[in-house]
């Protein structure tokens, strides 16, 4: 017998480790079958089970014990068993749920989606494109707060928040002294930080990119411009506090945000620090690599900046253009 | 006279005293265990005797208990959850200020047979005298030997301790309860693990409602076999009830299981009837966390069958007809009560109590509270109710502790056997703020209500 557990995934086997959870077997999968994840983040520990919207249904415990799961379970905190038979996407159950989940999602958020930093990478906007409902049934006032500046690199608009906590598990782990958390309870609880200080730690500026809606943005970077108007690149430099690899927000000539890089799950590979992410908005300051990887069915890639054309931004740019070569030799073919 | 375990003593002056407790044969059973019984026997008497939880699921206690992981060199805790704050529920709340000896009694004989020698008593936040009052008997206890090192010269070392909580009704639920009396925010935990594998402090714990520790005292004393045999079924043993609303003779009462719906209303010994002559019209059997049912599924099955004061039977017809045993926290509602307005009323408290974790509930029961506010108020839409509907079975099931369930059982059940109050609320935006709905035909014979069940 191998050490290694089978698990079916709406049919389909794959064989991981024991003690993997659902939602990263899906993810080995990949595709259509991974369960959306708001508030799961692989790199932060004790994060997810939250949100909600991951549940799935699990048909067949396992090989020892067959009986179903009475309920249906988030699968970012359910580890697989042996012989566990999964559904997600082919269970109308999940999908009826998970639109509830969704619903309950929106009916608090301002859906201020024209005036939102986030929008068009936005994971509750995929959300809501893929699952909500047309029109909304909620007919009260949505609960407010004032903005809130966290320092004066970040600004948190708790109106958008949907409480994942997961800017909660990076400040506490990442951070080494944590100064946020959440206050309140139920719909009126709110992420705030202690007396509004400051959080001033070199990696605060992460909780920005773990956070999955608008909630945390950039201030930096404020109604600079619209995510699929500008050109992400990665890029890197020697970087004495964290590892320096970065994605750069081209718009022209400009560097608008600097972001750590993300993968197709939206979680960022290497946290970086706030010199990286806040100070260093010059071209000079990096060494290109290539443009990043945005999947097709994101708004972002709309863009085509990685489409046969050179990019006009960097036809007088050496090193981006020298980045950007396979495009241009491409072209050149054409 | 019905049998008496827990409340035998309750109108002897001064039983709060551990002179008068003792007296009354108090600590026969911490004697008993200690001295001629192993863990493993508690154990087993306790399994014998069929105890269910009495905080509301009604879990057997001695399963829960031989679940317990026992590694070695690693504590074991017994946490006793004294935060009794569910609406209509106060039976912990009495048998604390009243017999604290009892509950100390039980934690001792518990805390002995699960290994633990450190045990909590986490009482809510607003029960400021009965923490006084337990603190007090824990130190009559510790000068009586019952407590601290080498208890009754056994070898067996137990300290107890009682911690105040902040006064939220999530911290009810077991892992909330654990992450509060850790010092942190009291959130539930995601299960698994489950407290008997990694609870407090990351220790395997045990977690019981005071009213199960308290009845390990007689359990001991007689022995489980003989507690096996009072009650009917799987129900065995005796269970406080916090009676309340329109009854004549309110109160907390320690009944039999078994005993039938309609005596526990009607007879003198016990609630005496409805107050003021007027007549039943709903009840709410456990707590304002179970279904609430019409006055004819009340006190008759849907089969007509008489309907009992038990787990089984308060549960029969799942939740299209039954309700459920819960905490024991008996409400009846007489005819000029407004069905509507105490859902929302009920509906209201569990918006204030979400602790805020998981999405549907923390949204959920916002919602629902605003739509019962508006229909109670006069400004409702006949589409309300169906959204009431749709929005409760979008909680249920979906959240990480019961309380979302518990927020939309109410709701879906009210709406499911008084359609009509909420459609005369629709219709009659005006008149329904100053009359009442009536009894209409919720007492009338059963047939005939299911009939008109859609």
């Amino acid at each position: 017998m191998s050490d290694k557990v089978k698990v079916t995934i709406d049919g389909i086997t794959v064989e991981v480790a024991p003690g993997t959870t659902i939602l990263n077997a899906a993810r080995q999968i990949g595709g259509d079958i991974v369960p959306p994840a708001m508030c799961y983040y692989s790199k932060l520990e004790g994060s997810g089970g939250k949100c909600r919207t991951c549940i799935v249904k699990v048909s067949k415990g396992s090989e020892k014990d067959p009986r179903p799961m009475p309920k249906l379970v988030a699968s970012c905190r359910t580890t697989v068993m042996d012989g566990m038979e999964v559904q997600n996407i082919t269970s109308p159950e999940v999908i009826e749920a998970r639109s509830g989940v969704v619903e309950m999602l929106l009916i608090n958020h301002p859906l201020d989606c024209p005036v939102c930093d986030q929008a068009g990478e936005c994971d509750l906007q995929n959300l809501g494109y893929e699952h909500g409902l047309q029109k909304t049934r909620y007919e009260f006032e949505r609960r407010t707060f004032e903005r809130i500046d966290i320092g004066d690199k970040i600004q948190l608009h708790m109106n958008r928040c949907i409480l994942c906590y997961r800017c909660v598990f990076t400040a506490d782990q990442i951070t080494n002294k944590r100064v946020h958390g959440i206050l309140n309870r139920g719909d009126h609880s709110e992420i705030s930080t202690y007396i509004q200080t400051a959080v001033d730690n070199d990696f605060s500026g992460n909780v920005i990119d773990v956070c999955p809606v608008g909630a945390l943005t950039d201030k930096t970077f404020r109604f600079k411009n619209r995510v699929w108007f500008t050109k992400p690149i990665d890029a890197h430099r020697d970087c004495p506090t964290c590892s320096g690899k970065v994605t750069l927000w081209y718009k022209g000539e400009d560097v608008l945000r600097v972001t750590a890089r993300k993968d197709i799950y939206g979680e960022v590979e290497e946290f970086i620090c706030n010199t990286c992410r806040f100070d260093k908005k010059k071209t000079a300051d990096w060494t290109i690599e290539h443009p990043t990887q945005i999947s097709d069915t994101s708004v972002i890639a709309s863009n085509h900046y990685d489409t046969l054309r050179p990019l006009p931004v960097i036809q007088d740019n050496a090193r981006l253009q020298e980045a950007n070569r396979i495009e241009l030799e491409k072209t050149t073919k054409f | 006279m019905a049998r008496k375990l827990l409340l035998e003593h309750i109108n002897v002056p001064d039983i709060h005293t551990f002179d008068v407790y003792r007296q009354k044969g108090g600590y026969r059973a911490v004697e008993k265990a200690l001295k001629t019984l192993t863990p493993d026997e508690v154990v087993e008497e306790v399994k014998k005797s069929g105890l269910r939880g009495r905080g509301g699921a009604g879990f057997p206690t001695g399963m829960k208990w031989s679940f317990l992981a026992k590694p070695e060199g690693v504590a074991r805790y017994l946490v006793c959850n004294a935060d009794e704050s569910e609406p209509g529920t106060f039976k912990d709340r009495y048998l604390m200020t009243h017999i604290p000896h009892a509950l100390i009694e039980g934690m001792i004989v518990s805390s002995f047979a699960l290994g633990a020698h450190t045990s909590y008593i986490y009482v809510r936040g607003e029960m400021m005298p009965q923490i006084r009052i337990l603190e007090k008997a824990i130190a009559e206890a510790k000068n009586a030997g019952f407590l601290g090192k080498n208890i009754l010269g056994t070898g067996y070392d137990l300290e107890l301790y009682v911690q105040p909580g902040g006064g939220a009704y999530i911290c009810g639920e077991e892992t909330a309860l654990l992450e509060s009396l850790e010092g942190k925010r009291g959130n539930p935990r995601i299960k698994p693990p489950f407290p008997a594998i990694a609870g407090l402090y990351g220790c395997p714990t045990v977690v019981n409602n005071v009213e199960s520790i308290a009845a390990t005292v007689p359990i001991i004393n007689d022995g489980g076999d003989e507690y096996a045999k009072i009650g009917i079924g799987r129900s065995t043993g005796t269970k406080l009830i916090s009676a309340s609303g329109n009854l004549v003779r309110p109160g907390v009462y320690e009944i039999e299981l078994g005993l039938p719906v309609e005596e526990f209303i009607y007879s003198d010994e016990w609630c005496g009837g409805i107050a003021n002559g007027k007549r039943l019209k709903a009840t709410v059997a456990g707590g304002s966390s179970v279904p609430i049912l019409p006055a004819n599924l009340s006190l008759k099955l849907a089969n007509g069958d008489p309907r009992l004061m038990s787990y089984e039977s308060l549960s029969e017809g799942g939740f299209a007809t039954g309700s459920m045993m819960g905490s024991g926290g008996f409400i009846a509602f007489d005819e000029d009560q407004c069905i509507v307005r105490n859902t929302w009323n009920f509906s209201r408290f569990y918006h204030h109590e979400s602790c805020g974790q998981c999405s549907p509930c923390r949204e959920g029961t916002g919602w629902m509270e605003k739509v019962l506010h508006r229909l109670e108020f006069g400004h409702g839409k006949m589409s309300d109710i169906d959204l009431l509907v749709d929005v409760s079975k979008k909680i249920e099931g979906n959240t990480i502790c019961p309380l979302g369930d518990a927020a939309a059982w109410p709701v879906a059940s009210a709406i499911r056997h008084f359609r009509d109050e909420f459609e005369w609320h629709v219709n009659e935006p005006v008149k329904s703020l100053d009359t009442n709905y009536g009894l209409a035909n919720y007492a009338e014979p059963i047939a005939k209500a299911v009939s008109t069940e859609n």
